[in-house]
């Protein structure tokens, strides 16, 4: 649980076992998710256009996603035009040494952070920290898990997995050694604990010359950047810093200003429940007197393209970190997000971070299989992403391989290792279904053995058996008590 | 009105009695019902756990089987088959366009997909009842399975059938939309989670005080019905067919 | 070759599959979701802000616009503030009855001592009735966006009902996209504690709103 990294995690049953046993946590996520799950429902159900709008959401991105070269080359026009300086980061490493270089010719030895998915996917507090460069996490949750040395564990709240008493014990042990320590008596009140992020990070805020941010929206048309927040600490880092550095995912573009008013409505209603979210700021370039006086903005690829190659896997894109889909999760709710082995935890980490890294790694092959395919995710999604669809795309790609691109380079995946004797039985299974008599065949054997039958099975099958009985095989088969009953062979037995 | 039974392979080998009663409940609406004997799978297993190509040939021999104008609806006591061959068995088609492979497949399939329906849409829906004359004097729960919920968006058809039952009282199921766990291969691929959402639906049963656990799907009945069987719970899994098939005269225990 | 080539270059590749059809960005979105949401006259629509702000915990105030400087005296005095913070083209009028020091931002204002004042009074750009919502646009009553932002109490003031829209849409048509826009909904906010929402984290921790009337 240390380090904050994500490197060599075990597939995900392994991991989520753990998860499961730990009853702490699993109170933890049951009561966070259970809590959002009924207050989103009740935030959609006030606007009678929902449907409309996720429609439009969908739509809009697949738009802007079909033209991406285009509505990019817009953005930067836009974005250069209204005094920023745009960079293009192929991958990590890249984006990484362009923020590096940037902060140097700062010469500053610290950054603010607002809280960007993009950052933590590519680990630019820890390239930074390379370079001899503090970065402070200033969201609540985020600097809850900098503080912890823990690793995030939802999209949204990456604390989510810590309750009150053991943030309490966090802030009170961590965050002396980080700057201004947490005051004396601080109990688990949650408004006493915002009150201690609020003093422990103003010092912070009031003296940084850099901000890194991520961004929720680009709009391609005015080279308008969007960041969706609710602490404040965004508001920080974007207006009182004298530089700015925003790392954004290519995906996050959108034509035009308008399109903003689909997502201004869906975003915050599935994402924290609320019509609206306590702060959204929007700016364009740099305004003299307002502001940082200097603007970077660095679009970041590092996966998407070869996402953007997959005509089935291409919909992950669509995504705008809303979080609804893990917090309906009935596997996430179990699991917890570190199982997932990623920054982007639960359904749509499961087919994200396998496009995004390639299918390689144990724990990313193993996540399109984290699923019961119970598609409560897809009806919450915002833009429509049918994740159950993605998942099975992406199984497929698991067990057989096939045409994928990686590094914007077309390759050919083999089958992955370990899926040898379940290839076997899907061929056996195949096989026998092709032919009646085969399946009818293997019935009477099962039913005519079946005093014999054990109710827990050794070996593999013990997978089901450790915690469930094995249902009992009946005497006969249904199809030998309708030959029994209504008479002759119907046409077509096949035998 | 003639139908085909399809039954799923899962019911077919280890839940006949759920069977018996379909054709019991039909007969006595005044349908005609035959069982195709050449049927086997609708290839849902293999197509969901990565084995499309392998799916392929099942669904052409469903459509075999079952395509034939002789049958004026193909009727299934299961929600997830239903939506394989309704929801899936399109995007199959669709798929093998785009692999280049033309649009054999999508034809073939193509007559069988309107024609599938779950139990409880045919009911409602086609035949146009709710009070399909059945008692069942038991305390009964509800359970949504996933397929039956989301894909074919049952809605409150099987509880309107399982309100109008003689004797029947209907409580309901906490948490009744959340998954129980079972998904297929994921019972077995991610054993401690799939578990752990069967423990948790297990307790909302207990919670109800109900004696049945009711759902449209077998193969998830059969990890609750497991799962309370290792905990000895007081509550049993039956199939909503069988509860339907029920009457005064021949009672379900 | 560069990153940006590198980029589009792949994009391109990766789209090679799909046909572009053609239709223009005008065509591609179905707009078919509503302008608004429910039928409202201008005094419905005030009074849904003011219950959406509330809900929110934002303290709200209605007046007329003679009252107003009494009401803002009263509530500086209320807070009791010493020193409070005003943008430059604030109506001069508005702080008239508050006997108190006026603290006027200037570009070299540092946030240190933006964090000396003890409120702000500010006016907006646009207030959206749905969604308990305050839009500032850096004009000049309501200035940079640090000064709502550092002090931990800051009034509003709204001209009702012609500031006011009711919906996210129609507050977009309003607004400039060049200009910084801040949209506020409530006082600073966090639900990064078990998923719930606690008032009062780094932003102001009391928003106090003054609906004006016959402005």
């Amino acid at each position: 649980m240390s380090g904050g990294t994500f490197v060599g995690m075990p597939a995900f049953p392994e991991a989520a076992h753990a998860a499961v046993g730990d009853r702490t946590l699993r109170a933890n996520l049951r009561h966070a998710t259970h809590t959002i799950r009924d207050k989103r429902a009740k935030a959609v159900a006030e606007l009678a256009d929902w449907a409309e709008l996720r429609e439009a959401g969908k739509r809009i991105k697949d738009h802007t996603l079909r033209h991406l070269d285009r509505y990019l080359v817009q953005l930067e026009e836009s974005v250069v035009r209204a005094g920023g300086t745009v960079h293009w980061a192929v991958d990590a490493d890249e984006a990484n040494r362009i923020v590096a270089d940037l902060v140097k010719a700062t010469g500053e030895r610290e950054v603010v952070k607002v809280k960007s998915m993009a950052t933590q996917e590519i680990g630019l507090n820890e390239a930074l920290e390379a370079e001899g460069i503090h970065a402070y996490e200033t969201d609540l949750a985020e600097l809850i898990v900098q503080l912890g040395e823990d690793r995030p564990s939802h999209i949204l709240v990456p604390a989510i997995h810590r309750n009150r008493g053991e943030i309490r014990d966090i802030f009170r042990e961590k965050m002396g050694s980080w700057g201004r320590p947490a005051p004396e008596g601080l109990t688990d009140v949650p408004a006493e604990l915002a009150e201690a992020a609020r003093l422990h990070l103003r010092e912070k805020f009031l003296r940084a010359k850099v901000g890194v941010s991520g961004a929720n929206f680009m709009v391609a048309e005015t080279g308008t950047l969007v960041v969706v927040e609710s602490e404040g600490n965004g508001r920080m880092c974007l207006t009182l810093p004298e530089t700015l550095i925003s790392v954004v995912g290519i995906e996050k573009v959108v034509p035009a200003w308008r399109d903003l008013e689909v997502f201004l409505q869906t975003l915050p209603r599935s994402s924290t429940a609320e019509r609206m979210n306590p702060y959204t700021s929007m700016w364009t370039g740099t305004t003299d007197q307002d502001g940082p006086s200097a603007f970077h903005l660095v679009l970041l690829d590092n996966g998407r393209t070869d996402t953007l190659a997959d005509e089935v896997g291409r919909q992950a894109l669509r995504c705008i970190r809303c979080s609804a889909c893990l917090n309906v999760c009935p596997v996430y709710e179990r699991a917890g997000g570190h199982a997932y082995g990623s920054v982007y935890p639960g359904p749509i980490g499961a087919i994200l971070s396998p496009q995004l890294r390639g299918t390689r790694s144990e724990i990313d092959a193993s996540l399109p299989y984290a699923s019961s395919l119970c598609g409560a995710c897809y009806e919450v999604c915002p833009v429509a992403i049918d994740i159950p669809e993605v998942l099975v795309h992406l199984r497929e790609r698991v067990v057989q391989g096939g045409e994928v691109t990686r590094r914007g380079v077309k390759v050919t995946l083999k089958p992955a290792k370990g899926h040898a004797a379940e290839r076997a039985a899907m061929r056996a299974a195949g096989l026998a279904f092709a032919r009646p008599g085969v399946l009818r065949l293997g019935q009477r054997l099962a039913s005519r053995t079946r005093r014999l039958h054990p109710r827990t099975l050794p070996g593999p099958g013990r997978a089901w058996s450790a915690t469930r009985d094995l249902p009992k095989v009946p005497a006969e088969p249904f199809r030998d008590w309708w030959q029994r009953t209504h008479g002759t062979a119907t046409e077509g037995d096949g035998e | 009105m003639r139908v085909a039974l399809f039954l799923t392979c899962v019911n077919d080998t280890l839940y006949p009695d759920t069977g018996r009663a379909v054709v019991k409940l039909l007969t006595r609406l005044g349908v005609e019902v035959d069982f195709p004997m050449a049927q086997t799978c609708c290839g849902q297993a293999h197509y969901n756990t990565g084995y499309r190509h392998q799916a392929e040939p099942l669904a052409r021999h469903f459509s075999d089987v079952f395509g034939s104008d002789a049958y004026d609806a193909i009727v299934t006591p299961s929600g997830s088959c239903g939506a394989m061959v309704r929801e899936l068995y399109p995007r199959m088609g669709e798929r093998a366009r785009a692999e280049g492979r033309g649009g054999g497949l999508a034809r073939k399939l193509a007559p069988v997909v309107p024609k599938t329906y779950e139990l409880s849409e045919f009911l409602v829906d086609v035949l146009g009842v709710t009070d399909v004359g059945a008692y069942y004097p038991h305390k009964v729960t509800y359970h949504p399975t996933c397929h039956g919920l989301r894909p074919l968006a049952l809605g409150e058809r099987p509880t309107r059938l399982l309100r109008a039952v003689r004797g029947l009282e209907l409580v309901e199921l906490p948490g009744a939309e959340e998954c129980c766990g079972f998904g297929g291969t994921f019972a077995l691929k991610n054993p401690d989670v799939s578990a752990a959402m069967g423990m948790d639906k297990v307790r909302h049963a207990e919670s109800t005080g109900a004696e049945v656990l009711c759902a449209a799907d077998n193969s998830c009945l059969m990890h609750i019905g497991g799962t309370m069987a290792r905990l000895r719970s007081g509550v049993r899994p039956v199939h909503l067919a069988e509860i339907l098939a029920s009457t005064e005269e021949e009672t379900l225990s | 070759m560069s990153g940006r080539d590198r980029i589009l270059g792949r994009v391109r590749r990766a789209l090679a599959d799909v046909a572009d059809d053609g239709t223009p960005y005008e065509r591609v979105v179905d707009r078919g979701y509503l302008r608004q949401h429910g039928e409202r006259t201008a005094g419905q629509t005030v009074d849904l802000l003011a219950e959406n702000l509330a809900d929110y915990r934002a303290l709200v105030h209605r007046c007329a616009e003679g009252e107003l400087p009494h009401l803002l005296a009263r509530l500086l005095a209320e807070r009791g503030s010493r020193r409070v913070l005003v943008p430059p083209g604030l109506p001069p009028h508005w702080l008239t009855a508050a006997a108190l020091p006026l603290v006027h931002d200037r570009a070299a204002s540092t946030p240190r001592e933006l964090d000396e004042v003890d409120s702000v009074v500010t006016g907006c750009a646009v207030a959206v009735a749905e969604t308990g919502t305050l839009v500032l646009d850096g004009s000049p009553d309501q200035g940079r966006r640090r000064i709502t932002l550092v002090p931990d109490h800051h009034i509003c003031v709204v001209r009702v009902p012609g500031q006011v829209v009711s919906s996210v849409p129609q507050a977009l048509e309003r607004l400039a996209p060049a200009r910084p826009l801040t949209w506020i909904s409530g006082p600073s906010a966090t639900s990064d504690i078990e998923l719930d929402r606690v008032e009062g984290v780094h932003g102001p921790r009391t928003l106090e709103v003054v609906l004006v009337s016959g402005g």
